[in-house]
């Protein structure tokens, strides 16, 4: 990669906007799909 | 296409996680054959007596090893037939001994019904023209309701009847 | 070739952005008030029926008359589940594309005539069912067998809701041959992307009801295969759900924002998410039948692993809603982790409303993957717990949704303003949804986790133990249905009151625009040819071996049975 493309790319992601509560939001969300998903195969496999 | 770079992370692990979920399911599935009840057997609706698990006599709990039992079942609007006793009462209640192997099989002479152990992995569709089987282990003593789950009539939730796994 | 330098024709991405606006018609207006009346009728029946439902669950209540309880269950499945929700769609859909793309007269006379199609077949489907002579629920359940004239209403009303997907079609041909360099509407891009949905899923139905159901029920053929009416039922069935939440999709995307005083997160991750959604929404259905004895299993795991591939433009939609959150509240200056949800509009209920919406969609979508997550679906399949999901998902996430649209979009076409006391209204009929919905919602999760059945009138199932303790998770969704029936009724009154008691001005139609420096779209995303032939691959993939297997391998046909529902 070359020096000019690579300043592009850095500038590109300066750029990009500040998303750590997206990120956070969208972890709990995740962390609800794995115990929901979860609890109710320990469910399954209990029977 | 542009993508914020926590995005990327988000899907990332997003699609990781359903490839993890898949992966146990297939595991469990082909490896342990926890399938759900597929491949059904055809048989008549209107000659159920073809198939000899539902002639009859052979209807109900059979003892056919030590821990091993064969449950036949006709579900028909809006009875569950589970065979009859020796004064030649109706059925509607069964006894298996815990940590017992139970092949269950079913079908219905009419429409389609549902039959659910509640409270255990038996939930079977019945289709008429298949045979509907599913084997489980039976470890945990208690009372399970025998309940038709899927709609067949105006008298569907009169469909039902007990399974105690004792002791 | 330096694309900044290439001619516009050739160049890989769109050179416009944003959306320019029309102005609805007076006869517009009209068209998509007249769809409106009927979803807002529909509500009110619908939940009076589910009142009734819930009270007779509870052990406490008759119906009088000698009603049948499984009459009003099919009323209310039907009513809400295919009149409410194709009414309410396809109405709010013509007023997208009237506000983006426009109607030609002769576009708009068949828009009418599709409405009158779709309203005529309604009519006759619900009277059959009124009068006790289709009580086979939504799902038909072949080889229960329903009056000729149920079905034949039900496909008028899907006949009908094609002649407006093939306006729809014409309309957004007609604007892009018009403007050949521009990228279309957001919003119209995703209205067709639906209705092309739509119209694949439902050759599933009318297949069903003009090869099936419509010759057996009228005496031509002795007998039915059940197993094929289920598989192409439910080759509609799950796309059916993604043709509710599609148009809630639009509203977050691309309205929402503009409510909140934001712009357009990504065009382009908006139009792929919903080309995702076309391709993995139809090759699914299998996972309806995962319990079902004549279908194979390999297939029905390869239609498991399609279902969860319809997941991934769920999660991109999630991030976007947060991201636009999170983008427009740090540009008001709100910083911190979450000092962004401090700017959000919680009093306004065009936003409110579908923001419970998109929470609900947490836990909806969660155990939507449960449902289709093969063996484990034995623990839920025909549980209550069932029925628990899809009224957080459809009836909270887009029913909550529609509202939100229905307090700006209902205004707007008779040419009154959302007042304060319609927003306060609004807020209310809101928390109360919100409070009913979740003790409805979790009692019904609970109840089916520990096996209690769906579609049951009240029965102690010879008074076991657990159906005792069913009883009391009964109660309680009695509790909250009883709210949530009130908050129907509030919703009527607004409606009513934002028809004829509000002031007259002009509410603002809100649609979102993007940043002026987002990134072009590229010309990719609308390469129709390629997302159809798609789409189709993965159906004829996913579906001819099963049906073929159906078809080839059936046992004798079923005939019709009328007498345990009660229609001989
Ligand atoms: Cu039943
Ligand atoms: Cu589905």
């Amino acid at each position: 990669m070359n020096t000019e493309k690579r300043k592009q790319l850095k500038s590109s992601q300066e750029s990009e906007p500040n998303l750590k509560g997206t990120l956070i939001s969208v972890s709990v969300l995740g962390v609800v799909i794995l115990v929901t998903w979860f609890g109710v195969l320990m469910l399954y496999l209990s029977r | 296409m542009h993508l914020h770079k926590y995005e990327k992370y988000w899907l990332g692990l997003g699609i990781i996680g359903l490839i993890a979920f898949l992966l146990i399911l297939g595991f469990g599935a082909f490896y342990l054959g926890t399938h759900p009840q597929s491949h059904g057997e055809l048989i008549d609706p209107e000659n159920l007596e073809m198939n000899e698990a539902f002639h009859e006599e052979n209807l109900g709990l059979t003892k056919v090893d030590e821990g091993r039992y064969v449950l036949n079942v006709v579900a028909s609007a809006f009875n569950y037939n589970l065979g009859t006793d020796e004064s030649g009462a109706p059925i509607s209640h069964i006894e298996i001994p815990a940590g017992s192997k139970v092949l269950v099989q079913a079908t219905s002479p009419d429409v389609v019904h549902g039959l659910n152990f509640a409270g255990t992995n038996i939930n079977m569709m019945v289709e008429p023209g298949y045979v509907s089987a599913l084997e489980v282990q039976l470890d945990n003593p208690g009372e399970y309701t025998l309940v038709c789950n899927e709609y067949c009539g105006v008298g569907h939730h009169m469909m039902f009847g007990t399974m105690e796994v004792v002791e | 070739m330096e694309t900044a330098t290439a001619p516009a024709k050739q160049s890989n991405v769109f050179r416009n952005k944003g959306t320019m606006e029309l102005r609805l018609s007076k006869n517009e207006r009209r068209l998509v008030m007249s769809y409106m009346y009927v979803a807002f009728i529909s509500l009110f029946i619908g939940g009076l029926m589910g009142l009734l439902q819930v009270l007779v669950r509870s052990g406490n209540f008759e119906l009088p008359w000698g009603i049948n309880y499984y009459t009003i269950l099919t009323v209310h499945g039907v009513i809400l589940g295919l009149v409410l929700t194709t009414f309410f769609i396809i109405g709010f859909q013509n007023a997208l594309m009237g506000k983006t793309v426009g109607y030609s007269k002769k576009q708009l006379n068949w828009a009418w005539i599709g409405f009158a199609v779709m309203t005529i077949g309604m009519i006759i489907a619900a009277i059959t069912i009124l009068v006790g002579k289709a009580n086979v629920l939504y799902t038909f359940y072949a080889p229960l067998q329903a009056h000729p004239a149920f079905y034949i209403g039900i496909t008028l009303v899907v006949v009908g809701s094609w002649i407006n997907a093939f306006v729809n079609f014409r309309q957004f041909y007609m604007w892009k041959k018009k403007h050949p360099d521009e990228k279309s509407p957001l919003l119209a891009f995703m209205v067709v992307i639906n209705m092309l949905m739509w119209l694949i899923a439902t050759l599933g139905v009318a297949t069903a009801m003009l090869v099936q159901f419509i010759p057996w029920s009228l005496g031509y053929k002795n007998t039915i295969n059940v197993l094929l009416s289920r598989t192409l039922f439910w080759y509609f069935g799950h796309p059916l759900v993604y043709f509710w939440l599609l148009p809630a999709y639009m509203a977050w995307y691309a309205i929402i924002p503009k409510i909140i005083g934001g712009k357009i997160f990504s065009d382009t991750l908006a139009r792929f998410s919903f080309i995702l959604f076309l391709f993995f929404s139809i090759p699914v259905g299998l996972h309806h039948q995962l319990t079902e004895p004549g279908l194979d299993s390999t297939w029905k795991f390869i239609q498991v692993i399609l279902t969860f591939m319809v997941v991934i433009p769920s999660l991109m939609t999630a991030f976007s809603m947060f991201a636009t959150f999170e983008i427009t509240g740090r540009k008001k200056g709100y910083g911190g982790l979450f000092g962004w949800l401090k700017h959000l509009p919680w009093s306004d209920v065009r936003f409110l409303a579908p923001f419970i919406g998109m929470l609900a969609f947490i836990p909806g979508g969660a155990g939507g993957i449960v449902n289709a997550s093969y063996q484990i679906n034995t623990l839920v399949h025909n549980t209550i717990w069932v029925t628990g999901h899809f009224h957080l998902t459809a009836a909270t996430t887009v029913v909550l949704t529609f509202f939100g649209i229905a307090y700006w979009l209902i205004p707007h076409l008779t040419g009154r303003k959302l007042t304060k006391s319609v927003n306060r209204l609004g807020i209310i009929q809101t928390i109360l949804w919100t409070v009913g919905m979740l003790i409805m919602s979790i009692s019904m999760h609970i109840q089916g986790l520990i096996g209690g059945p769906r579609r049951s009138a009240y029965s102690d199932y010879g008074g076991t133990a657990q159906a005792t303790e069913w009883g009391a998770y009964q109660m309680a969704q009695a509790v909250g249905g009883t709210i949530l029936f009130i908050a129907i009724v509030l919703m009527v009154y607004i409606f009513v009151k934002m028809i004829f008691f509000s002031p007259k001005g002009e509410e603002e139609f809100p649609i979102a625009q993007e940043e002026d420096n987002a990134e072009p779209t590229p010309r990719w995303t609308e390469n129709w040819k390629l997302w159809i032939a798609i789409t189709l691959v993965l159906i004829l993939f996913a579906y001819t071996v099963p049906i073929m297997d159906v078809i080839q391998n059936a046992p004798p046909g079923s005939a019709p049975f009328d007498w345990p529902i009660g229609n001989s």
